[in-house]
């Protein structure tokens, strides 16, 4: 199963807790809003992954199954 | 019912508009036939969707069909036309209404709608007489009830629509649940724009077979089109989907030495003229085709446009909040004011940022339009990066920009 993040674009609100805490996908644009690397989550980083989604304040990140 | 010839005008009625009995005579009564048989139909006919993204009609139909045996699906008509340099919505309403509502009125029976809902822009009238008149004759299934859409850009956008109908206000939202899954009244909810349900109609009566025997086998059936700009005979044309661009500007007369036509209206792009392409989806997008004269400045078209759309912003997603004035903003110092090798990379640096970053496909549409401009109009760009703005740039704009603020 491929695993890929997302995010809500309304409800985030760029935040920027999922880029402290998942630097490797997730990267910050000119505003702050996060930029999602397009590819799978690797098994290493799914634990991560999966941190960064339920930390985020307004729950805008998610983790796809594809 | 004899199908009508294949040269034939398809949905534009040559001789006028059809008032319903001369639509019954022309196509008897809308065939209710069994539901399943419908889909199958709309499926093998290979219609896409003619709002602009150009889904598979079938696909659509399909998808609130399965969940018909739940009960109290939802039928959704848009013919809310936000897109400014379109007509053929208005027109198609205007000419042909009971086409629309023949299309409405299947596309519910198929996916087991109870409740539908034509939704329509300002520029259309006397729909809910058209309803009446057949309520009277006893053709609607369901009650159809005819909503205005709120002006706007956004307002038409499938979501935006559904939001609006819901009492809530008229913004895109995020996907998934789909329209299908989850539309109006919380229902599963087919949503089509009005010419496809128009297509739909004659595709119930004269099969899929009929339907490709005009188009090309990728993208078959006729298509409304709407052309304005440097032609001799602007308006709305039914074309045969694939048919060459040069053969449909020979139908409507060229002048003033075109120098580009953006096709598929502001979510769309610019193609430099003469230009050896056949006209279908996705590319066509609603229809909209504007062709700019060489005595015009494309950059200066396409920078308003982009302030346009920046202004139509809904506020919700930040790269498109931030990324939109932005870019517009860049745009206007490149038509109109000082630029340098810098602003154009920004420019560049900019589509990339916002695409496919928002909710609705608003930034991905800009993107696209302004990234085809800075390269269709690339001896523009030297030439104002090199001394400032054309002479053509202060000529009054050739396409339509909307005076309303965001709604």
């Amino acid at each position: 199963m491929t695993r890929r993040l997302a995010v809500n674009p309304i409800a985030c609100k760029a935040h920027g807790v999922c880029m402290e805490l998942l630097p490797e996908l997730i990267s910050a644009d000119p505003w702050g809003y996060p930029v999602i690397a397009p590819d799978p989550v690797p098994d290493e980083l799914l634990a991560l992954a999966r941190r960064a989604v339920v930390s985020c304040p307004t729950l805008a990140l998610l983790l796809t199954d594809d | 019912m004899t199908a009508p010839a294949v040269d034939e005008l398809r949905l534009l009625p040559a001789d006028g508009p059809l008032d319903l009995r001369a639509h019954l005579d022309r196509h008897g009564p809308p065939p209710f036939g069994d539901a399943g048989h419908l889909v199958d139909a709309v499926e093998r006919s290979g219609l896409t969707g003619r709002g602009g993204a150009a889904f598979p009609a079938g696909r659509k139909l399909r998808a609130v069909a399965v969940a018909a045996p739940r009960g109290g699906t939802v039928v959704v008509a848009n013919g809310s036309e936000s897109e400014p340099a379109s007509s053929k919505d208005a027109v198609l309403l205007a000419n042909a209404p009971h086409l629309v509502l023949d299309g409405i009125a299947l596309a519910a029976a198929a996916v087991g709608a109870t409740r539908a809902y034509l939704c329509v822009g300002e520029r259309s009238a006397g729909l809910p007489e058209a309803v009446a008149q057949r309520d009277r004759a006893g053709l609607n299934r369901v009650p159809i009830q005819v909503s205005s859409t709120p002006p706007g850009y956004l307002a038409g956008q499938e979501t935006a629509l559904i939001s609006a109908l819901n009492g809530g206000a008229a913004r895109p939202t995020f996907v998934p649940p789909r329209p299908a899954t989850r539309g109006a009244h919380r229902r599963p909810t087919l949503v089509l724009n009005v010419e496809t349900l128009a297509h739909v109609a004659l595709i119930a009566r004269y099969g899929p077979e009929w339907f490709r025997q005009i188009g090309t086998a990728a993208a078959p059936g006729s298509a409304l089109v709407t052309v304005s700009g440097a032609v001799t005979r602007p308006g709305v044309y039914e074309i045969p989907l694939g048919l060459p661009l040069r053969e449909l500007l020979d139908r409507t007369g060229v002048t003033d030495d075109p120098q580009a036509v953006l096709t598929g209206g502001y979510f769309g792009s610019w193609l430099a003229l003469p230009a050896d392409v056949r006209l279908s989806p996705p590319a066509l997008g609603p229809g909209v085709l504007a062709v700019l004269p060489r005595s015009y400045c494309g950059l200066a078209e396409t920078a308003r446009v982009t302030g346009y759309l920046a202004s139509q912003t809904a506020r919700q997603c930040g790269p498109c909040l931030n990324g939109m004035p932005a870019l517009a903003e860049t745009m206007n110092w490149l038509a109109f004011g000082t630029s340098d090798g810098d602003l154009v990379n920004w420019a560049h640096e900019l589509t990339r940022l916002i695409d496919g970053r928002g909710a609705c496909h608003l930034p991905d549409g800009t993107a696209a339009l302004v990234a085809s401009a800075l390269e269709v109009f690339g001896a523009d760009v030297a030439a104002h990066v090199a001394a400032g703005p054309c002479e053509r740039a202060g000529r009054p704009p050739m396409l339509p920009l909307p005076s309303l603020a965001a709604s």
